[in-house]
């Protein structure tokens, strides 16, 4: 299902998502549910953390050699008999797996549910070509079907009910049948529309979870069989695959396929994984294509802190254990990824200017990044975009940056800042400025409560005491003599 | 085509910069394969795969094929579909050869189908498929709604690092790996598992010592 167009900023987003108290509920009950199973999958493996370390360095290893690996990659997939095609954007990769739709005289392609394929639209762009794409994973069909998109990463349509599944099936797949509302009668339902698809349609389309690039091997996790289906079954299957999902040897299966499972579906290993080699005769797809996309990729590689962001394998584990997440569910992030990983991927992917409030969408606890299995620095990389939007980004940064710069020049010099002081009482100068809101400081200030501003500095006390004050020099520790709202004060700006 | 390739590679080799930093070596410090483990991988493999509500069945080597038999008999299938060359017979059950392949349309319409495996993992109750001998195509095993399976215990590996170790020299080979664990199932509908989507709805494990 395709992403949402022009992107809301978070907060107004959030607010709409807050709002709606049944996605409230599916949300909190799925986040609940899934983070409580994900930690006794964990605590099961006693080598868990090596994984992690093992994880996270052969996707650091990966991207530092990413033109070797993609070579490989491309070598040994042609080797094998599958093609490989490259694409810059969304748009070229579209083009290429509408032109082989077309070659194949398809109107319909069979798809595998894949980020990078809802991330550039394929589905709206091969229906303009007269293409139809048909979701076979059931939260992505219940989506399609309901010309809704994704609320989280690996239950797509966790904010629907089964009551308003079974009357959106009842006027589409089952006909004007009637359904009971069990979950069993409406998978059934699914099971018997998509059945004849698998069988009849010549051309399918998946993602892929990774790419060997010593073996040209692309594997696919999923669950329900509709990825084995596709993958197995059509004459042809174009694969889209980030370029960043490349890993260098078969050998590093062993650590993806323990980390993946646990950290997603928090099972010891999800039902299907198919493991494919370009075309293999007599067995599977006649022809294979391998579409490489970057569609932004290379702008995250190349910022040094936010290009692990890149490591990413699509767990959502993040998702899970977000204290904003689990509240406002997945579309009030406005992208295909949402949570903490989508905080940091959609406005790098993007462009800052794009989405430059998702990198506060968050409270930097940290859960993130305990979760994630190949130890993503989400906090750090958050405070890193900040920095950057402010820098970077012109408009709502330019007045923060600004009374930034006005504060340290202010805390620089103990004359400017004993003047601020005196004027900050007043309500003016650039104290009084942060305690009243400025312009251009709406949703930091927003978020911030500011001391009172004292009627007395704790320097103006000290250098109004009696000389004999001075000298037992107890600075008020405990004795009651304290300046009242001193304390207070040294909180906010420090003195 | 080329200009696109060139592009992102020039793109690549940009945002690494001129000295791009050593890669990192990997620390492997996790079990690898042939490393020790504290369980017994036969027993670990059948609770595992119990687990997924798939059905296990430990027999001795001479009682397989009756066992075979009853449990079609049990699932009510009469025709069922297996590789060609597979060394077991089905008591009172028609077996159909994949020689010539079946379609997938013949698949729909047959009981179920009986295959062997590459390897098993214990700690995950994963039968591996390998694409050859007893564990037949890919679709022979995913198309029919009832998958028999059997796994002697000689062939049942404690991790998964042993498992990707043992079908590395079938994968340097071309052929497709497929890892079941378990029937097929989804949680898409308020987190409620529902066993059986598109794959084999019912999965039977015969757990044979060998």
């Amino acid at each position: 299902m395709s992403a949402p167009g022009a992107a809301r900023p978070f907060p107004e987003a959030a607010r709409e998502a807050l709002r709606d108290s049944q996605l409230r509920r599916n949300v909190g009950k799925a986040t609940t549910t899934i983070r409580a199973k994900r930690a006794a999958a964990v605590a099961e493996l006693p080598d868990w953390e090596a994984l992690r370390a093992a994880g996270s360095a052969i996707k650091a290893r990966t991207m530092a050699t990413l033109p070797e690996q993609l070579e490989r990659l491309e070598a040994s997939v042609t080797r094998a008999g599958g093609t490989v095609h490259w694409a810059r954007d969304g748009a070229e990769a579209n083009a290429i797996v509408a032109a082989i739709a077309k070659a194949n005289g398809t109107g319909e392609v069979i798809k595998v549910k894949s980020l990078a394929t809802d991330e550039i639209d394929l589905n709206d762009a091969l229906e303009r070509e007269g293409i139809h794409a048909i979701e076979t994973d059931l939260a992505e069909l219940i989506n399609q079907l309901a010309g809704d998109w994704s609320s989280h990463i690996l239950v797509p349509a966790i904010h629907r009910n089964r009551a308003e599944i079974r009357r959106l099936f009842e006027r589409t797949i089952a006909q004007g049948r009637e359904l009971s509302d069990e979950p069993e009668a409406l998978t059934e339902a699914a099971r018997v529309h998509l059945r004849e698809k698998f069988l009849s349609v010549p051309v399918a389309v998946s993602g892929a979870n990774f790419g060997v690039a010593e073996t040209g091997t692309i594997a696919v996790f999923e669950s329900e069989g509709n990825g084995r289906m596709c993958t197995t079954l059509p004459r042809v299957l174009v694969t889209v695959m980030g370029i960043e999902k490349v890993v260098p040897e078969w050998r590093d299966i062993e650590v993806f396929a323990q980390l993946l499972p646990r950290s997603s579906t928090a099972e010891r290993m999800n039902p299907y994984t198919s493991f494919w080699t370009g075309v293999r005769p007599g067995d599977g797809p006649e022809e294979f294509h391998l579409v490489l996309l970057d569609n932004g990729r290379t702008d995250v590689l190349a910022d040094e802190v936010g290009r692990q962001a890149l490591h990413c394998i699509r767990c959502s584990a993040c998702l899970n254990v977000c204290p904003v997440y689990s509240r406002t569910g997945g579309q009030a992030y406005g992208s295909i990824y949402p949570g903490p990983i989508g905080a940091i991927l959609t406005p790098q992917l993007r462009g800052l200017d794009q989405a430059p409030t998702l990198p506060w969408a968050s409270s930097l606890c940290g859960a993130c990044y305990e979760a994630c299995p190949v130890r993503i620095d989400i906090p750090t990389v958050l405070v890193h975009l900040r920095g950057r939007v402010v820098r970077e980004v012109e408009g709502k940064g330019r007045g923060e940056k600004a009374v930034m710069q006005a504060v340290a020049r202010v805390f620089g010099s103990r004359r400017r800042y004993e003047t601020a002081q005196k004027l900050a009482r007043l309500g003016r100068g650039p104290l009084g400025v942060l305690g009243g809101g400025a312009p251009g400081l709406g949703a930091w200030a927003q978020a911030r409560d500011l001391p009172e501003i004292p009627a007395q500095t704790f320097r103006e006390w000290w250098a109004s005491r009696e000389p004999g004050d001075r000298e037992r020099g107890d600075g008020g520790g405990g004795s009651g003599d304290a300046p009242p709202a001193a304390a207070g004060s040294d909180r906010g700006l420090g003195t | 085509m080329t200009a696109a390739r060139d592009t992102v590679m020039r793109r690549i080799r940009d945002a690494l910069g001129p000295a791009p930093a050593a890669p990192e070596a990997v620390p492997r410090a996790y079990r690898p394969a042939g490393g020790p483990v504290d369980f017994d991988p036969v027993d670990r493999f059948a609770e595992v795969v119990a687990d997924y509500d798939a059905t296990v069945h430990r027999v001795a080597a001479a009682d397989l094929e009756d066992a075979l038999g009853r449990c079609c008999r049990e699932r009510g299938a009469t025709r069922i579909a297996v590789p060609p060359g597979l060394p077991w017979r089905v008591a009172g059950v028609e077996t159909v050869a994949d020689d010539p392949p079946l379609g997938a349309r013949d698949l729909d319409a047959i009981d179920g189908v009986l295959t062997g495996c590459a390897v098993a993992i214990a700690q995950t109750g994963t039968i591996v498929l390998d694409g050859a001998g007893t564990s037949g195509r890919r679709a022979l095993t995913l198309v029919p709604d009832l998958h028999l399976c059997v796994v002697r215990t000689d062939q049942v590996l404690p991790a998964v690092p042993d498992a990707v170790a043992a079908v590395a020299p079938a994968v340097r080979e071309g052929r497709p790996i497929t890892f079941v664990s378990g029937p097929s199932a989804t949680a898409d509908i308020e987190l409620n598992r529902v066993q059986g989507v598109h794959g084999p709805r019912t999965l039977d494990v015969f757990l044979v010592e060998g």
